[in-house]
């Protein structure tokens, strides 16, 4: 147990190394190469970009491992990937590549529809999706060593990260005003453990780092969710499928260091080419987000 | 009272701030050219990813003035990508950052994550402490002049070189305010 414990400290730390940082999905050697360039602090290897999985439909799995060995060769910045929702044996497997992160990602077909991973039997940290405070603490107390917003993939709408980023923090400002005599009684309102709805309510921070994701596209999006209180950024469509993937990566990267800059912010802006098409979230018949509670 | 600087262009900085803080320091980010701007007596480089650190000291015009910051005596205490940045020379990398520290580093030197690890252990002025390797680089080889203040193994994991104290772990993120402690009374002073 003190072992697993380390292991999962250890786990949590390699988050805040992550923090202020941006981590952009790449489906070959040559992209994970652009974006480390472009300053990603790490990046999700995947065979497809969520727009195109979105719009390919069918099953969408785990990456083929020789494909996500090819991209840890060609970084040296930690190496991403993702295993379906329950799919713990996708998840083993890429434990056996040594993988730096494992996404249990709504993006990907769920493989169960009642479970998630048990990821205390990991060694390999897990970032899970969160679109409120139980969800988050739920997949805590399952072992997830990092948090992120459930944002919609694939769309380039930043709305449902937005919502889900405020969603947390009002969460967790109610928690933090609440009596401690009460805590029982919201553990049971957040369908959450007691233990880890006890440290939110001392510390008024979730217990991990909390990043967000789903529909970044621009600088402005960025920043918008980083002075919403988000620690960093995952990217995914919004930067392969722009216009001119370099130069739109490597500001996003700044607008993240400097969010509260509008001057810089606007700099950064000028003249990215264009944006990820997108999709309006009333627009689309299936709400990943809703996959997972 | 003691002014720091803590760079916070990505990475934990938060938990060097929250430290220095707590021993009565007096702490301010540098994000951005214009933050150079302020005095400060003391600098800190904390973990991250050194190749990101490294553009956006370079693209947001931060290198050269730091740089110069440090080659003139300013106290710097560097943290495992902190440490990268300081290295004369990385052995699997091709870039140089500062420059500062006459040592080579290897990055990821203990391989990928699940190669991270923790143990206690003495470090030399300071005492014993507890040392946290995340995705961590060591010292394969220290030029003249530079003390060598831990090694895990055979391989050098914290070194001092006049105002530079350069570490592979991470004292900021346990609950020991040693280090931090040594950096700003000793350092600091000299």
């Amino acid at each position: 147990m003190a072992e697993i414990n380390e292991r999962y400290e250890l786990n949590k730390e390699l988050a805040q190394m992550l923090k202020g940082g941006v981590i952009m999905d790449v489906t070959t050697p040559e992209q994970a190469k652009i974006a480390e360039e472009s300053g990603a602090c790490a990046v999700m290897a995947l065979e497809r970009i969520p727009a195109d999985i979105r719009a390919a439909g069918g099953v969408a799995r785990t990456s083929d491992p020789k494909m996500i060995k090819s991209i840890q060769k060609a970084v040296s910045i930690p190496v991403m990937a993702k295993a379906r929702i329950g799919h713990f044996v996708e998840a083993q497997i890429l434990e056996a590549i040594e993988i730096d992160y494992i996404d249990e990602s709504e993006v990907l077909s769920p493989a169960d529809d009642v479970y998630h991973i048990d990821k205390t039997k990991f060694k390999v940290p897990f970032v899970c999706g969160a679109k409120d405070l139980g969800e988050a603490l739920r997949r805590i107390n399952e072992g997830a060593s990092m948090i992120r917003t459930k944002g919609e993939p694939g769309t380039g709408d930043i709305v449902q990260a937005v919502r889900h980023m405020r969603k947390m923090n009002r969460q967790i400002a109610e928690l933090s005003a609440r009596e401690e005599s009460e805590l029982f009684q919201a553990a049971k309102e957040l369908e959450a453990p007691y233990e880890l709805v006890k440290y939110v309510h001392e510390h008024k921070k979730l217990p991990v780092v909390n990043f967000a994701a789903g529909g970044v596209a621009t600088p402005a999006d960025a920043a918008l969710m980083m002075q919403l209180g988000a620690e960093g950024v995952f990217v995914g469509s919004g930067i392969f499928k722009s216009g001119n993937p370099a130069k739109r990566a490597a500001a996003i990267v700044k607008a993240v260091t400097n969010y509260k800059d509008a001057k810089i912010l606007a700099e950064l802006s000028e003249d990215l080419g264009d944006a990820m098409v997108g999709i309006n979230e009333s627009e689309i018949e299936l709400l990943m987000a809703e996959r997972g509670k | 009272m003691m002014r720091v600087a803590v760079l916070a262009v990505q990475g934990a900085f938060i938990e060097h701030e929250r430290m220095l803080t707590g021993l009565g320091a007096t702490v301010f980010e540098i994000r951005k050219k214009t933050d150079l701007e302020q005095d400060f007596d003391a600098l800190v480089l904390p973990g991250g990813e050194s190749t990101v650190m490294g553009k956006l000291l370079r693209e947001l015009d931060l290198l050269e003035p730091l740089r110069k910051k440090i080659k003139s005596g300013m106290p710097v205490l560097a943290t495992c990508a902190g440490l990268i940045l300081l290295a004369e020379h990385i052995s699997n990398d091709e870039n140089v950052y500062f420059g500062t520290m006459p040592v080579t580093v290897k990055r990821n030197a203990y391989g990928r994550q699940l190669g991270s690890f923790e143990v206690e252990m003495e470090v030399k002025h300071v005492g014993k402490v507890p040392l946290r390797f995340i995705r961590a680089p060591f010292i394969e080889a220290a030029g003249e002049g530079v003390e060598i203040l831990a090694k895990v193994d055979e391989n050098i994991v914290a070194a001092q070189f006049r105002n530079q104290i350069a570490l592979a772990f991470h004292p900021e993120l346990t609950q020991s305010t040693d280090i931090h402690k040594y950096f700003l009374e000793h350092l600091t002073r000299a």
